[in-house]
């Protein structure tokens, strides 16, 4: 590094290329001060260019400065100053000098803007591990400490992110002086700070020593966990996870544990919300004895929490959570506990809770077995089946797979088909469409006979949907379902309904079955390509819709690799030629395109 | 204290009419909006009050107020306040029907009672008034029904226990605007906690439950001078929370209606804690997504500073420029708008300040391809104060708005615009007729210049990456040119 910094300084050099002649720092500081914002935006954005014009020396002396004091300007300007300023360090001489770059950034951290701030102190965290220990004292942690005692709320929480990179690389007086800004930041007056605080107290329980973990941060952590706020509360339960990860077993029954029973019966339902949707951090972090004793209650009450928000964030951890479960109770625990809540939870009121267990309910069938599967889990998954809300019959079927494995889809099939054909034909297209994207996997599932009795009719039916998106899930659907049944399937059952589609009044599935044949083709093969496919459409070379004509030149660019070439001469060459001579100026352009792409002219 | 004890401030009504009247620019593009395709939604009920219902709840009738003597009637009153502490299950709209009913009643004598009666106000009720109000009124707000609640979209969703809740805030308010009533005992129940928890009350969705709040909070402010400095501080962190952090607050306009009538008793000269929050809170409210919900109340407090203190008029405009819209028309008609208000009340000496980048500004939305943006800007033509302040420094402003002005007199898709357009050009021509044949005369010229420069930028850009490649390629080939 030092090196370079010598060369780009080297005066011959830059006599050689005449750069400080030609870039006087006015001209660039013009640029950056342009009255567009969108110029100086761009400006600011290629600052390593200016930097890299001017050379270490100059950008140490004359743009940091610049830059430090002309810092009001549009948030957006300052956001991509902030960042740039992040990847600066070779730009001013290396990590030596890398202490020049805080200035500005610091003034950055200040700003109003949440945005433009945390990425200054993302830079900022960046650079610190470009200090050396010395200069993070010297420079970087008295910023830290300014930042801290600042007057306005914006530089007291932007201090918050800076205090656990450089607790580990200063002295113990330096760190005590660190905790103390920390404490005093936890008890902000402004909840703004506090949140701040309490969002970063986790990442800095990492880097403190356990002694420290046990005095300082606990006291803190019981301190945000009751606060006034719940904003202020609730992210203290997000830190309950890594303090906890921090400590010896035995110490959490006493320093942890008060806190977060009281945090997952909390009066605001936000804090209960955060326990719900921590669960399985928290089940790991405090090991299988706590959750018997403590967090299998606590669950089972987030599973019938008063609010469906939190029903729902719980619902959602309700396999995850079985997992988790000591091998040796699992299964008592799933059975006596947790499955009569998920009982009540199949027939919950509210539509987000049951989609929320629709989603994970199936994944319980690989941990409780065949037998307990089919006597407890499959009523509910039938249940669930017919629910009336979409979502949640979406969310079983989506996750077939899982029950498949343990007891077979057959058992299901009985209910599946009404649920799947009632999707098929939901009201909104977006339902539709998800079906269809599970056709290929229940295809697979259900065997190729239950599918051409049951199913066939319907993925012919989207073909003729009248949202354009479903006509084209559906084609994609074919080519999937024919990658998985086979040729001579396609044969049989698909290809002819797509290509009688072909003499269909409305234009728009004459086109399908083009759409259809461009997919189809290179899974078929080029026998019935050739035969079957290509022979329609050559005829609808001569549709009367312009649409139809220009869609016949894509397609014979699409399956022409699938030819042979004596048939791409004798049969598809004069229909383009014919085409290319068309008076509508877009089937010319597709059919000229073709012909080239054919090799053809 | 003292200092705080001149501050007088209006009651709430009397600047509503001002700060109320609706956004006139706020729906009228023509896509269909969501709210008129759900219209036919119920409207949906909320209630996080209650928590467990396991047996029904049974309270012991007791007699009316009035049929009781005199010296029976406090400890009643006692008796009464403490039974209104039990609250009900409205989502369970058949539970306990009778003891509701009962309870609706209860409250109806109380509100009577407080409002006619005379000495019932003893030192032991204050703590049970306030007692029974926070047991009813503070709760967690429920979430909000639909996941990502647009409150200029969606149907709010009401407050299934207001039956009872309307009638504890008409209790209330009434108490706190009893002859009897005596803040210097009433501030040791009602104190900062109290208020705390009052305003975050002001993010319920039930615009009914609002308004009672805003009465509410304005006789706090009026009636206990040591919680002023407080509630002004932690009005000041909602907005700041609600600008950086969430972007969500349903009371915002309520609080700036408060506000209003507050920084209407300042006193003079401003203190710099009320100049910050004006610079620091209230501007940056401007960059709110929803500000169409509190436009109206936000833009009056401005005003409001701005006759007080017109100095303030530079900060003001500049902080509105920076906050100014840069890709949404309908917020950049009301910052119009509102600019226009301010240019209403500007002093001349201040005008001349702050015409530069203002002009800047107007010529840009003068040329906004959005029709409304550009008639908005265009309408400042017909306001005779402004007219009369461009006319004094005609010499600054026409060049600024000129070539805009030409260009789209030119160019503009509507007809209306460039009608308007052409009676301002006619106006600058009547006002400076020199000038502005040199600026049309030169007009050209100066668009080659600006093209000249335009390809010098590109020039000096295209040297400065080729330089970069260079070097690029030198460190990484290690090689160091001689």
């Amino acid at each position: 590094a030092r090196l370079r910094a010598e060369v780009l300084n080297c005066p011959s050099m830059a006599g050689a290329d005449g750069d400080d002649s030609l870039y006087p720092i006015a001209v660039l500081i013009d640029e950056l001060r342009n009255e567009d914002v969108q110029l100086r935006l761009n400006s600011i954005k290629k600052l390593s260019t200016i930097a890299l014009a001017l050379g270490v020396e100059r950008t140490r002396t004359e743009l940091l400065p610049f830059l430090t004091d002309t810092i009001y300007d549009e948030d957006e300007v300052l956001l991509a100053l902030a960042e740039q300023l992040g990847n600066f360090t070779m730009l001013v001489g290396g990590p030596e000098y890398v202490h020049c770059l805080l200035p500005p950034l610091e003034s950055l951290a200040t700003v109003e803007e949440t945005v433009v701030r945390d990425k200054a102190v993302e830079s900022l965290r960046k650079i610190s591990h470009e200090h050396s220990p010395v200069d993070l004292e010297v420079h970087f942690e008295p910023l830290v400490k300014r930042l801290a005692s600042g007057d306005w709320f914006t530089s007291r929480t932007s201090a918050c992110g800076l205090f656990s990179v450089c607790y580990p690389r200063v002295s113990s007086t330096v760190k005590a002086e660190i905790r103390q800004h920390f404490r005093n930041l936890c008890s902000d007056d402004t909840p703004m700070v506090r949140r701040a605080a309490a969002s970063k107290l986790g990442e800095f329980a990492k880097v403190l020593e356990l002694e420290y973990v046990k005095s300082d941060i606990i006291s803190l952590f019981t301190a945000l966990a009751s606060d006034e706020q719940d904003s202020v509360r609730l992210l203290a339960v997000e830190a309950c996870v890594s303090i906890a990860t921090l400590l010896p077993q035995e110490d959490l029954e006493t320093l942890v544990m008060p806190t977060l029973r009281q945090a997952a019966e909390d009066k605001s339902w936000r804090v209960r919300y955060m326990v719900a949707d921590k669960f399985s951090e928290l089940q790991k972090a405090v090991g299988p004895e706590i959750t018997k004793n403590d967090l299998v209650p606590a669950f089972q009450n987030l599973l019938k929490d008063c609010e469906a928000e939190v029903r729902a964030a719980a619902a959602n951890k309700v396999k995850e959570f079985c997992e988790n479960l000591p091998e040796d109770s699992r299964e008592t625990i799933i059975m006596t506990h947790i499955l009569p809540c998920v009982k009540e939870l199949v027939s919950d009121t509210n539509q987000h809770v049951k989609s929320a267990l629709a989603s994970v309910i199936m994944g319980l069938s690989t941990i409780l077995g065949k037998d307990n599967t089919i006597e407890h889990l499959l009523p509910l998954f039938l249940a669930q089946l017919k629910d009336e809300c979409p979502e949640v019959r979406l969310n079983i079927i989506s996750n077939l797979d899982c029950v498949n494995e343990v007891i077979g889809i057959r058992q299901l099939s009985q209910s599946l088909l009404p649920a799947i054909v009632e999707l098929a034909e939901d009201a909104k297209w977006r339902v539709r469409l998800a079906i269809i994207e599970y056709m290929p996997l229940l295809a697979g599932q259900l065997g190729v006979e239950f599918f051409d009795e049951k199913l066939n009719s319907l993925c012919m039916a989207w073909l003729v949907d009248h949202v354009y998106a479903i006509r084209e899930a559906a084609t994609c659907n074919l080519t999937k379902l024919v990658e998985k049944f086979g040729a001579e399937w396609a044969q049989n059952t698909i290809v002819p309904k797509v290509l009688g589609m072909a003499n269909d009044p409305n234009y728009l599935h004459r086109m399908t079955t083009l759409f259809c044949i461009n997919a189809l083709s290179e899974a078929c093969g080029q026998e019935i390509t050739t035969k079957h496919m290509l022979p329609v459409v050559l005829k609808m070379s001569n549709d009367q819709v312009a649409n139809v004509r220009f869609n016949v030149a894509k397609s014979l660019q699409k399956i022409g690799p699938v030819l042979d070439s004596n048939c791409l001469q004798t049969e598809v060459k004069p229909v383009l030629e014919k085409l290319a001579a068309d008076q509508d100026i877009d089937v010319k352009y597709f059919a000229q395109e073709a012909i080239s792409v054919l090799a053809l002219a | 204290m003292s200092a705080y004890s001149t501050e007088r401030i209006l009651p709430v009504q009397a600047m509503s009419s001002a700060a109320t009247a609706p956004p006139s620019v706020d729906k009228v593009d023509g896509f269909s909006r969501k709210s008129v395709r759900k219209a036919k939604q119920k409207r949906a009920q909320s209630s996080s009050q209650f928590r467990s219902q396991d047996k029904p709840i049974e309270l012991v009738q007791l007699p009316l107020l009035k049929d009781v003597s005199a010296q029976e009637q406090p400890e009643l009153f006692l008796k009464k306040l403490q039974q209104c502490c039990t609250l009900f299950d409205f989502m369970d709209t058949l539970s306990d029907l009778k003891m509701k009913e009962y309870k609706r009643s209860t409250l109806n004598e109380l509100v009577d009672y407080v409002t006619v009666s005379r000495g019932y106000l003893t030192e032991q009720t204050y703590p049970e008034v306030v007692k029974m109000v926070s047991c009813n009124i503070f709760r967690t707000l429920p979430p909000s029904d639909s996941n990502e609640f647009d409150p200029e979209e969606d149907e709010p969703t009401l407050e299934a226990s207001w039956p009872h809740l309307q009638l504890v805030y008409e209790f209330f308010i009434r108490f706190l605007e009893s002859q009897e009533f005596q803040p210097s005992i009433a501030k040791k129940y009602i104190d900062q906690k109290f208020v705390l928890q009052l305003l975050e009350l002001f993010d319920s969705e039930d615009p009914r439950e609002r308004d009672c709040l805003k009465t509410v909070l304005h006789r706090i402010y009026g009636k206990f001078l040591g919680l002023r400095a407080f509630i002004r501080k932690q009005i000041n962190n909602i907005f700041l929370g609600f600008v950086y952090e969430t972007e969500h607050f349903n009371g915002v306009a309520e609080l700036l209606e408060i506000l209003g009538s507050i920084i209407n008793g300042f006193a003079l000269p401003l203190k710099a804690e009320h100049k910050q929050f004006l610079v620091k809170v209230l501007l940056p409210l401007h960059s709110a997504r929803s500000l169409s919900l509190f436009h109206a109340q936000l833009a009056y407090c401005i005003v409001q500073f701005l006759e007080k203190d017109p100095t303030l008029t530079e900060p003001v405009i500049r902080g509105l420029l920076k906050f100014w819209p840069k890709t949404c028309s309908q917020k950049e008609v009301m910052f119009l708008g509102e600019l226009e208000e301010i240019l209403d009340v500007i002093e001349p000496t201040q005008f001349v300040k702050i015409q530069e980048p203002l002009f800047k500004q107007i010529s840009r939305c003068v040329s906004s391809p959005h029709f409304q943006v550009a008639e908005r800007a265009l309408y400042y033509w017909n306001n005779e104060y402004i007219m009369s302040l461009i006319e004094e420094n005609s010499s600054v402003i026409l060049p600024i708005m000129f070539a805009s002005l030409y260009r789209i007199s030119k160019e503009h898709w509507n007809p209306a615009i460039s009608a308007l357009i052409y009676n301002v050009l006619k106006a600058f021509m009547e006002m400076n007729s020199a000038l502005f044949d040199d600026l049309a005369a030169t007009y050209k010229s100066d668009r080659q210049r600006e093209k000249k420069k335009e390809k010098e930028r590109e020039d000096l850009w295209r040297k400065l990456e080729e330089l970069e490649l260079r070097r690029g390629i030198q460190n990484s080939d290690g090689i160091i040119p001689t």
